[in-house]
């Protein structure tokens, strides 16, 4: 409980932060004149965006974790990532509006996931090992038909398309960010009502059963909710690599791996983690920004090879 | 004597593999009862159709007199428990939260448990004599103190009937013996019926008060010890020659390995 509240504290600080740097430096006192006020609602969809993002991601990534039990699995393991890349792509190809471009790449994302469990599935059962491998083909699969697309196409179809690939959150489309963290939020809770299963599903899936899980359904309904999650958060902001990766790693070395706990603290965790990313990369060379998912990317490569390293030697 | 668990005419397998033919079997309250066989024979997959791990082609359980298909998921897990070879854990889980874990069976979603619950769950580690590793990260446990730990989630359960896999098969001799007189204190004390695959003929014979010899997916001989474990049930299944003895301390059959003697097929016959 000491550590939840400690976390909400950082958090809350790193989102004053977030609100007065910038490539325009507001003063504490700014913050509610009326002449700032753009600047401030601006700041503050940003920081609403990452928090959503990060929360989502950690959970999603926590939630492959304990059924692939392999701590360092990720939200973009089943290929959310490059079915939503191939829809947005498809879309761009046939000259659909740009409204609709969310939409088809959540039905992308949504697709790849269906392809990758029915690919995995064997006597009406899903196989760890064969959830990871399908989730890599048909990534790789969609990835290669993307940069097909990409290279046939036009030079700013190019450019409007390299912001997926390093995620963004800017969110330009008010009632499409509420939406997605409506159902980010409610995805969320969700999972939290399957804390007890996670907890009994990370001791191995016989084990499972034998605490009275009905493992198929349980996997299958956590599944499609990641699914949901990571398809909608990729149609506003992108791909955001390692928060759902990193994250809740850090957080199973500080509150353990009881996902009572361990969920609402990566949720917090994730927030910091993300908000603190977006302030780097709005401050390092203003005025210009640099996409979110390169900074994730610098901060998280290298704290997961550490965890990566520090594993082996167990 | 009252029956427990009855199998009537079972048979299961995989997909369309049928593994385990028509074995019809009765296990009482307070048995402690040991199945034994070659390798492949079906013992754990009689095991898995027991437990609700995989569905029977044929046939009926019944636990306390319901057939277990009807019974749900978690209605069973608070009648019987599972004691696996070995419980790899991939995640840091502390002692206590392992044997805790053994409370979801009788929880709802998202209930609290309650001080009735932490009881159990603390019995259940003194039982065990777990309770001293409480704190302690089960990835850093021993073999042996993992399988107790194991054994006390299974506890924790609140079971009247225990599966056990060839829990001792990873262990020491001094271990295997720990965990079978564990498993003799429970039986005894807390009436726990036990039905364990074992591959150790005489920690079977020891321990077990009935056993039964399973031979290519059916029972071979099933019975007390001394019926069960002759040299001619053993060289007829097992192809092996062996002599059997009693054990000078407790009496049971035990059985002497014979090496290098090609093995004889027409031994009982």
């Amino acid at each position: 409980m000491k550590k939840i509240l400690i976390l909400l504290i950082i958090l809350a600080a790193v989102i004053f932060l977030g609100m007065i740097t910038g490539s325009v430096k507001i003063p504490l006192n700014g913050l509610f004149l009326q002449e700032n006020r753009a600047i401030v609602s601006l700041r503050f969809l940003r920081i609403f965006t990452a928090v959503i993002s990060g929360a989502g991601l950690a959970v999603s990534g926590i939630v492959l974790q304990a059924i692939l039990r392999n701590s360092l699995a990720e939200p973009y393991l089943l290929g959310t990532s490059s079915g939503a890349g191939l829809g947005a792509a498809l879309s761009m190809m046939m000259g659909v509006s740009a409204a609709f471009l969310p939409v088809s790449a959540f039905c992308g994302a949504i697709l790849s996931i269906i392809l990758v469990y029915n690919l995995a599935k064997q006597n009406g059962k899903i196989a760890e090992q064969s959830l990871i491998l399908s989730g890599v083909i048909v990534s790789v699969a969609f990835s290669a038909i993307i940069v097909f697309l990409l290279s046939i196409s036009s030079k700013e179809m190019l450019h409007s398309f390299s912001w997926w690939l390093w995620g963004s959150l800017q969110a330009f489309d008010l009632k499409l960010l509420g939406g997605v963290s409506l159902i980010v939020s409610a995805g969320v809770i969700a999972i939290y009502l399957f804390s007890q299963d996670l907890n009994a599903i990370s001791l191995g899936e016989e084990e499972a059963i034998h605490l009275g899980i009905d493992i198929e359904t349980v996997k299958l309904i956590l599944i499609m909710i990641t699914a949901l999650i990571s398809a909608s958060l990729v149609c506003i902001c992108g791909i955001i690599g390692f928060v759902g990766l990193i994250v809740p790693h850090m957080m199973r070395l500080l509150v353990g791996p009881n996902h009572k706990v361990l969920i609402p603290t990566t949720i917090i965790a994730a927030a910091i983690f993300m908000v603190s990313c977006d302030i780097i990369s709005r401050s390092v060379f203003p005025p210009l920004e640099i996409p979110i998912g390169v900074i994730t990317a610098i901060i998280g490569a290298p704290i997961f090879i550490f965890l990566l390293k520090s594993k082996q030697r167990v | 004597m009252e029956t427990l668990l009855k199998i009537s005419n079972l048979s299961g397998g995989y997909g369309k593999i049928t593994v385990i033919k028509d074995v019809s079997l009765k296990i009482n309250k307070g048995d402690f009862m040991g199945l034994i066989g070659p390798n492949g024979c079906g013992k754990t997959t009689l095991l898995r159709l027991l437990s609700k791990i995989i569905k029977a082609q044929n046939g009926v359980v019944n636990l306390e007199g319901k057939d277990i298909t009807k019974m749900g998921l978690k209605e069973f897990c608070k009648k019987a428990a599972f004691v696996q070879q070995d419980t790899l854990i991939n995640f840091p889980f502390t002692v206590f939260e392992i044997v805790q874990m053994g409370r979801i069976p009788h929880l709802k979603r998202l209930q609290q448990e309650t001080k009735k619950d932490l009881d159990i769950v603390n019995n259940a580690l003194e039982m065990t004599d777990t309770l001293s590793l409480k704190d302690k990260f089960v990835n850093e446990l021993s073999a042996g103190e993992r399988q107790r730990v194991i054994i006390a989630k299974a506890l924790a359960q609140e079971p009247s009937l225990l599966f056990l896999d060839e829990p001792t098969s990873h262990l020491d001799i001094g271990h295997q013996v720990q965990i079978l007189d564990l498993l003799s204190k429970l039986n005894k004390q807390n009436n726990l019926t036990i039905l364990i695959v074992i591959h150790d003929l005489n920690l079977a014979s020891e321990y077990c008060n009935r056993m039964a010899l399973f031979n290519e997916g059916g029972i071979f001989k099933e019975g007390l010890p001394k019926d069960v474990l002759t040299y001619q049930n053993i060289e007829a299944v097992y192809k092996t020659i062996v002599v059997v003895n009693d054990n000078p301390i407790s009496a049971k059959p035990h059985v002497i390995l014979v090496a290098g003697r090609p093995a004889c097929r027409q031994a009982g016959e």
